[in-house]
């Protein structure tokens, strides 16, 4: 079990990603100032070694593009992340150009910019993602082994034929797939879901990284296959010791093995905490209301559930003051002007609603 | 390696399985096979050489005569075998169509894998390459380019100068569609996947985009051959072929020019012409039955086929 | 239940003939009973047939399938013995179907108004503005802002597409509704209120729901009756009340314990190793078997039989029947 004082693997800090909208000539003649889409707005968190952390939310909260620009599919807009205390060197590079300000505030001091870093493709070995999708992550035209075996292609790792070979066997094997070698020339279609995922999960573990991005890994699994992989992701938890960032929209799905659990909203982070405090003593509202639709295999079971109306808003259309308080169903008059701090409401327990501040309702 | 050729050896026969079920499409075969083998065999098929002036009794040039048993398709204006020529025009015209389709398939689907890939300035100018091609009408185009080079005194072939000249103006639809199928693959998550693992552009092309639109650039090169042959016969027909080596088009320019049809040799143009549409049909049934095939997205499925649908007498119900 | 089933489906089964010539099984001796107003869940992994049960009583099945035994008795009429014209009268008049990925059942170039529209049109003599009118209401049922109803697919977020797809199998006032996996792919909070809706409806207009999905979770929700399927077999089935509190099956046991439970004090998931067999691949006796935690002898030889084994609740399994029966 991960201490705060296990080094700390990941360390995002006020992280924000803006899409710019296309803009009409029109628009663009009247330099009307271009819309901008901010899907991650100012998100800083910490992923210490070993630990497991839960990033929950809708669709449109933000989280797979934290993914994404985490891995380096998406450049960030601002902000800095750090993997194992150096900074990823894409960022170094539009800070000197100008075009990023890091928060510190000392963009451009020769300080800064000897401070070790580290390019993305460096961050590739130590860092792997997993996709939603095992019926689309894989390339249809691959077989296992060369799927499995191109991050070793990718960075010239294991470049003699029974070195990689043996690399592949072994990651397979970590991944469940056994006998290793019946699987090397079969396509992903020939496999079920569950068996695609572990292929991607093989192909994400051959490089041995430390830091994993799981987006949605188990959504679209069966309900009865979510359980293997969940078990599989837990087991090289604790035999590795990596950590892993849990994308998912379903808090259902993290109790078992997340430590820690962060919840988002439109951009921002609402809630995080130690699982057991944000499960068993939840204080935003929309963690709340989360929690009560987990579905339960239990039909009589009855329980207050807190059906939120409506749909996330659109990220180009942010609510002023409280961005939940369009489907609160606490809100109060505050919520609709002031945006209420994210502050600590417990140990390492975080949250962002007024009415965690003086008398309770 | 090894693999590899046992992979394509599997999925070869499995795409005959299918593609030998489709009438169509084995009728198409057909028809381009037989085209092929003459073309291959010429010389051992025609019974003449073909510039052999065919001598009746008295020793005279049977100039148009009609076919009969012997010549088989009668003789052209200066008493040459038709059957003689026709044969020797096939080897012309599937070589022209041949190279010049491989030609206009290559830089078609070379720029529109860069377009689709790269998009941004490479996109815009490469797409704006093609429309002016596509806007600028074909026929005049290639004549005047054609008449060019010849009059350079380059001392090509005139075949050589078709070849290019159609292989250079013919990649513009192909271009096109395979762009939009790269657009399209390229937002795939196994693309975002090889990104994410850190791949390089070159990397990503050759192994993840390449093999999806394999078979879309196979379909598509057997359907410009059909058009490469055919714009290489109404080339050649308006006189831009080379007369020495005779191909279909060549021949029914020679027909129109040298009065077989004021002569009403049939024999003479209709061979040809015929010909023509038998290797074009081929190569265009061929071409689609492919691409049904490999493109599974595009089979035709029969919703209201009653016969298959109600059930027949049930059984008595277990007890 | 005294009253007589709305649907009763009898020992159906349905063959392919795959593209290599082989024969599978997808479906064999499918049987239950749907009642007026209530709800019924088809519980299963993908690929153990529910999808193919829906197609085969609505008679949508692709063309190499063949309905080779059974009866789908609908108030007492057999639809297998229906010509295809006549089966058209009883499609979305009677019992209608809101298909799995919304996306693809809509027609993206159609505004959704239109499309529930055209649905009307084709069924009813009803005019143009009377079937604009009860569009209209459809809309209000399932909760579309009046405002957007005349918008594209793509203007939809994936709940609302949902809703479009509900309203539209609502449009000719059926009977019967078929939902197949309506909340795969939707968020949580959006899952909740899709059901929530399901539920609402159900009890405004007396409609009896058959609810395919393989999340128990959504089984638990919202369906009165359970049948559970296996390898294109039904191998457990009753009220949902004694299939949640007292599995019978194997399947059924295990299918709950992988089940993730905030309430279960933290600890691995179970889950069932192996994978289902495939149609052509069937094996000689209980298709479980192989993957089966509590198998005998007689399990891998012979198929067991439905049996029920307390009022109402039924199941397939030699360790529920004879003198190995567990209770």
């Amino acid at each position: 079990m991960p201490t705060p004082e296990s080094a700390p693997v990941l360390e995002v800090s006020r992280l924000v990603k803006s899409f710019a909208m296309r803009q009409s000539l029109l628009a663009a003649l009247q330099r009307k100032p271009a819309l901008e889409i901010r899907a991650v707005d100012d998100v800083s968190f910490t992923l210490h070694r070993g630990e497991v952390l839960a990033l929950v939310g809708e669709s449109g909260c933000g989280k797979t593009t934290i993914a994404r620009t985490l891995i380096g599919l998406e450049e960030p807009t601002s902000g800095e992340i750090r993997f194992s205390g150096e900074i990823v060197s894409a960022q170094v590079r539009r800070a000197r150009a100008g075009l990023l300000s890091l928060d510190s505030g000392e963009v451009g001091t020769h300080e800064h910019m000897t401070m070790p870093h580290m390019s993305l493709k460096r961050l590739r070995q130590h860092a792997q993602m997993i996709f939603q999708d095992p019926y689309e992550s894989l390339n249809p035209r691959a077989t296992v082994f060369d799927i499995v075996a191109e991050p070793l292609h990718v960075h010239g790792i294991a470049r003699q034929r029974q070195e990689r070979l043996e690399r592949v066997r072994r990651a397979l094997e970590d991944a469940g797939l056994r006998p290793a070698e019946s699987f090397f020339p079969r396509y992903p279609h020939e496999l079920s879901g569950g068996q695609r995922q572990r292929v991607v999960i093989a192909g994400a573990m051959v490089l041995k990284p430390e830091l994993l991005l799981a987006d949605e890994p188990v959504s679209m699994l069966d309900v009865s296959i979510r359980a293997e992989i969940l078990n599989l992701l837990s087991e090289l938890r604790r035999q590795r010791g990596i950590s892993i960032l849990f994308i998912t929209h379903d808090l259902g799905t993290v109790s078992h093995f997340a430590d820690r659990i962060a919840v988002m909203y439109l951009g921002r982070l609402v809630e995080s905490g130690a699982t057991g405090d944000v499960l068993q003593r939840p204080q935003h509202p929309y963690t709340r209301a989360l929690l009560s639709v987990v579905p339960v295999a239990n039909p009589r079971l009855r329980r207050e559930r807190v059906i939120l109306q409506g749909e996330t808003p659109n990220a180009a259309d942010i609510p002023a003051g409280c961005r939940f308080h369009p489907r609160c169903p606490v809100v109060m008059e505050r919520c609709r002007h002031e945006d209420p701090p994210y502050a600590s409401v417990g140990t390492r327990h975080m949250a962002a609603c007024w009415l965690l501040e003086g008398p309770r309702r | 390696m090894q693999e590899f050729w046992s992979q394509l050896g599997r999925k070869l026969a499995a795409l005959w399985r299918t593609f030998s079920h489709n009438r169509m499409g084995m009728f198409g075969a057909l028809l381009v096979t037989t085209a092929v083998l003459v073309a291959v065999g010429a010389p051992y098929l025609s019974p003449y050489a073909p510039s052999e002036v065919i001598r009746d009794a008295n020793g005279r040039g049977m100039t148009f005569a009609s076919p009969s048993v012997h010549p088989p398709l009668g003789t052209d204006d200066a008493g040459r075998d038709v059957f003689t020529q026709l044969v020797h025009g096939a080897r012309i015209s599937l070589m022209v169509g041949f190279l010049a389709g491989s030609i206009a398939m290559f830089i078609g689907s070379l720029l529109g894998i860069l377009a689709g890939y790269f998009g941004g300035a490479v996109d815009t100018l490469l797409m704006r390459i093609t429309d002016i091609l596509l806007v600028i009408p074909d026929l005049p185009l290639m004549i005047i380019l054609v008449a060019t080079l010849r009059n350079l005194e380059l001392h090509i072939s005139p075949l050589v100068v078709l070849v290019l000249v159609i292989g250079l103006l013919y990649w513009t639809s192909t271009a096109r569609l395979i762009r939009s199928q790269v657009l399209t693959i390229k937002e795939r998550q196994f693309v975002a996947r090889a990104r994410a693992i850190g791949a390089g552009h070159a990397h990503i092309i050759r192994k993840h985009i390449l093999p999806q639109i394999m078979p879309l650039i196979v379909a598509n090169t057997v359907l410009i051959l059909s058009t490469a042959i055919l714009v290489e016969s109404g080339l050649a027909f308006l006189g831009l072929g080379d007369p020495t080596k005779p191909s279909w088009g060549t021949m029914l320019n020679f027909a129109f020019s040298r009065n077989a049809i004021t002569n009403g040799a049939w024999w003479f143009y209709m061979p040809p012409g015929l010909a023509i549409v038998w290797v074009s049909l081929g190569c265009v049934l061929v071409g689609n039955v492919l691409e049904e095939t490999l493109n599974p997205g595009l089979a035709i499925h029969h919703l209201e086929d009653e016969s298959r649908m109600v059930a027949r007498r049930p059984e008595a119900a277990p007890p | 239940m005294t009253e007589a089933p709305l649907l009763s489906v009898r020992h159906l089964s349905v063959d392919f003939i795959m593209q290599d010539g082989q024969m599978g099984h997808a479906l064999e001796d499918v049987s239950f009973d749907v009642f007026h107003g209530q709800t019924l869940g088809l519980v299963g992994e993908s690929g153990c047939g529910k999808t193919t049960t829906l197609m085969a009583i609505m008679r949508l099945l692709p063309a190499n399938a063949r309905i080779t035994t059974g009866q789908v008795l609908y108030n007492g009429q057999d639809l297998l013995s229906l010509s295809e014209r006549q089966m058209r009268d009883f499609r979305w008049k009677e019992m209608s179907i809101v298909f799995q990925g919304a996306m693809n059942a809509l027609n993206p170039v159609m505004r959704i108004d239109e499309q529930i529209g055209e649905a009307i049109l084709l069924h009813h003599l009803m005019t143009r503005s009377q079937a604009a009118r009860r569009v209209g209401e459809l809309m209000e049922m399932v909760g579309i802002p009046r405002e957007r109803a005349g918008q594209y697919p793509h203007e939809y977020s994936g709940g609302m597409r949902q809703r479009a797809m509900i309203a539209l199998a609502l449009a000719c006032a059926p009977s019967l509704l078929f939902a197949d996996e309506p909340t795969t792919a939707l968020d949580v909070m959006i899952q909740a209120q899709v059901l929530e809706l399901l539920k609402q409806i159900q009890e405004k207009l007396g409609l009896a729901i058959v609810l395919v999905t393989h999340d128990l979770g959504v089984v638990a929700e919202v369906c009165d009756s359970v049948a559970v399927m296996y390898g294109g077999k039904v191998v457990e089935s009753g009220s949902a009340d004694s299939i949640y509190n007292a599995p019978q099956h194997p399947y059924t046991e295990r299918l709950l314990q992988s089940f993730p439970d905030l309430n279960r004090p933290a600890g691995s998931l179970v889950s069932i190793p192996g994978t289902p067999p495939r149609v052509t691949e069937l094996p000689p006796g209980c298709r479980f078997e192989p993957r089966c935690n509590k198998r005998i002898e007689i399990c891998a030889t012979t198929a067991p039989v439905m049996l029920e084994t307390s009022s109402g609740h039924r199941a397939a399994c030699h360790l529920c029947q004879g003198p190995a029966a567990r209770f």
